[in-house]
């Protein structure tokens, strides 16, 4: 049985990864995951300088899922490839890393630095975190925006782009479709899902900012639904998330026509669910008499 | 190293309204080891739409059993959920989470202990680590600041404190308002700190410890969702740049949840 994928031309042992910001650079899980069983670890934002974040309180349980509103704080690009690129580029993994930025001059300084790093298979780049306000959400709301990063990006990035999308959008299929015109050699999705909570005895928001990006299984079916919608407007590769939490989630992801699919939130369920999906996929596989898991790429039928 | 353990409820007993008290046993040999008072647990409830561990605070190791006896408040579904569990049924674990104090700076001082609220139950494990026939501290007092009187673990710091002073909110027992009310009202004398308790409490011990000159230790409590360092959900402010972060945020779960009092911006 084949459980590779490739994307970008760079193959993965098997289509799990981790979602960014759920999994730090990787070694805060090295207690409970091999990480070289993992198709690949997607890092933590990074950013040129080191971010303070926002302040507490930055998460709160919901039914089903979590809302955080971290504000993406880094300890800067520096120090990511001094202290945890060493350990990532040890794990017989892919390492992909995720970037994020206020301005486009902050993202291209991030990306051409990671560029002098061989370790780094990957870039993620983040244009649709929900909390942090000044610039990247604009950058992932507006096609035009989008695909202007993406091709500025697409210039000077040595190794292969993914664009992550914000479902927090009328159209998430206009946003893939700017994506791979402005070069994008991949796109992920979904980001979290802006939500609130409001604790109703002290009559307060539950977070500081007020509001926070939703994740979890909360939001499964929507993010099966933009995975699906993406895959209809595009052709380049799709890494799909939202609540994976099984096998079977992930090949629900599949179905909708990702290539590969990231586990976040629920890693803070059970630090060993990234495991537990790759041996859910091919649990799935054997079930299903299936030979290859690229042909679950895209095979939903009508019901 | 830590990892996520089913363990067993030996029992659970309410202690005092809201507050109750569940002990919990590895299975034999895959345990946590021997935890430092300050650590944590991460309790993970079985309500299937409840998914983050619950951040509880080791109150007692019992050194025969090694079970793991836990106090603390009902405030939402999951600790309702555990308080309600049956003796005998499994309970998913991830442990041993946080720091702990560091016993060796306790060693051969007079050690004033202070907690508030549900941040009483940590300092059990402390003053028994530090107190009694194998204890390393010259003494330990133990004020505890209640609601009323309807205490709880009293009994248990008589058996193991050398002193144990009371304040509560309503005046219904001890000196009538905080920890550090009824620490002036006593004028008893000590050389070092250790804190647990609710912000406003604490944010009062930093300012007594800074102005007496005296090493005081803190153990925060904050928001948290993975409890292991990656989320960095829980962070506190720090005076200088922390090494991890590069900014001035600790992780609580990690870094923390025990603070040198004069290094943290609370």
């Amino acid at each position: 049985m084949n459980f590779a994928v490739e994307i970008a031309g760079i193959e993965l042992k098997n289509p799990v990864m981790t979602a960014s910001g759920t999994f730090g650079s990787g070694q805060e899980y090295a207690d409970f995951v091999d990480l070289g069983r993992l198709g690949a670890v997607v890092t933590k934002g990074v950013s040129d300088i080191p971010w303070e974040g926002n302040p507490t309180p930055r998460v709160a349980e919901v039914y089903g899922g979590m809302l955080n509103a971290i504000g993406l704080q880094n300890p800067g690009v520096e120090t990511f490839v001094r202290r945890d690129l060493p350990f990532l580029a040890r794990q017989n993994t892919r390492v992909i890393v995720n970037v994020c930025g206020h301005t486009e001059e902050e993202y291209l300084r991030v990306v051409e630095r990671l560029g002098q790093e061989k370790a780094v298979d990957m870039l993620e780049i983040n244009v649709s975190c929900p909390n942090v306000t000044r610039g990247a959400l604009q950058f992932g709301q507006d096609p035009a925006c989008l695909e202007a990063l993406t091709a500025r990006i697409r210039r000077i990035a040595r190794q292969p782009i993914i664009m992550k999308l914000t479902p927090n959008v009328t159209s998430i299929a206009d946003l893939a479709r700017a994506a791979e015109a402005g070069g994008a050699d991949a796109i992920s999705l979904i980001n979290t899902i802006t939500g609130m909570k409001i604790d109703v005895e002290r009559q307060r928001f539950v977070l500081a900012n007020r509001t926070g990006g939703l994740s979890g299984p909360c939001i499964k079916p929507v993010a099966v639904r933009m995975v699906y919608q993406c895959a209809k407007a595009v052709r380049i590769p799709i890494i799909g998330m939202g609540g994976i939490a099984s096998g079977e989630d992930a090949v629900e992801f599949l179905l909708a026509g990702a290539t590969a699919v990231a586990v976040g939130m629920m890693n803070f369920h059970d630090p060993h669910t990234t495991e537990h999906v790759v041996d859910g996929i091919r649990d799935y596989c054997r079930r299903h008499h299936v030979e290859d898991v690229r042909d679950l790429i895209g095979a939903v039928r009508d019901a | 190293m830590k990892k996520v353990i089913l363990m067993t409820i030996r029992r659970t007993e309410q202690l005092a309204d809201g507050i109750y008290r569940t002990v919990l046993h590895a299975p034999d040999g895959d345990g946590f080891g021997t935890m430092l008072p300050g650590q944590f647990l991460g309790i993970y409830p079985n309500d299937p739409a409840a998914l983050l561990p619950r951040p509880i605070s080791l109150c007692r190791q019992e050194p025969e059993t090694g079970d793991l006896v836990i106090v603390y408040r009902t405030a939402g579904r999951g600790t309702q959920e555990l308080a309600a569990q049956p003796a005998s049924s499994m309970v998913r674990v991830l442990g041993a989470l946080g720091n702990g104090y560091d016993l060796s700076r306790f060693r051969g001082k007079r050690v004033l202990l202070l907690g508030g609220g549900i941040g009483i139950p940590p300092m059990l494990e402390l003053a028994a680590r530090l107190a009694g026939e194998n204890g390393t501290a010259k003494q330990v007092i133990a004020v505890l600041g209640y609601r009323s009187s309807d205490f709880f673990l009293l009994e248990e710091f008589r058996k193991t404190a050398g002193r144990v002073l009371i304040a509560t909110d309503d005046g219904s027992a001890g000196t009538h308002g905080t920890v550090l009310d009824a620490v002036r009202e006593d004028g008893t004398e000590f050389d070092i700190v250790a804190a647990c308790g609710p912000m406003p409490m604490l944010r009062g011990v930093k300012k007594f410890a800074e102005e007496r000159g005296t090493e005081a230790y803190l153990s925060l409590e904050e928001r948290m969702a993975c409890g292991v360092g990656a989320c960095l959900g829980c962070v506190c402010r720090t005076v200088h740049r922390d090494d991890h972060s590069k900014v001035n945020n600790a992780r609580v779960c990690t870094e923390g949840p025990v603070f040198l009092a004069s290094e943290v911006d609370i």
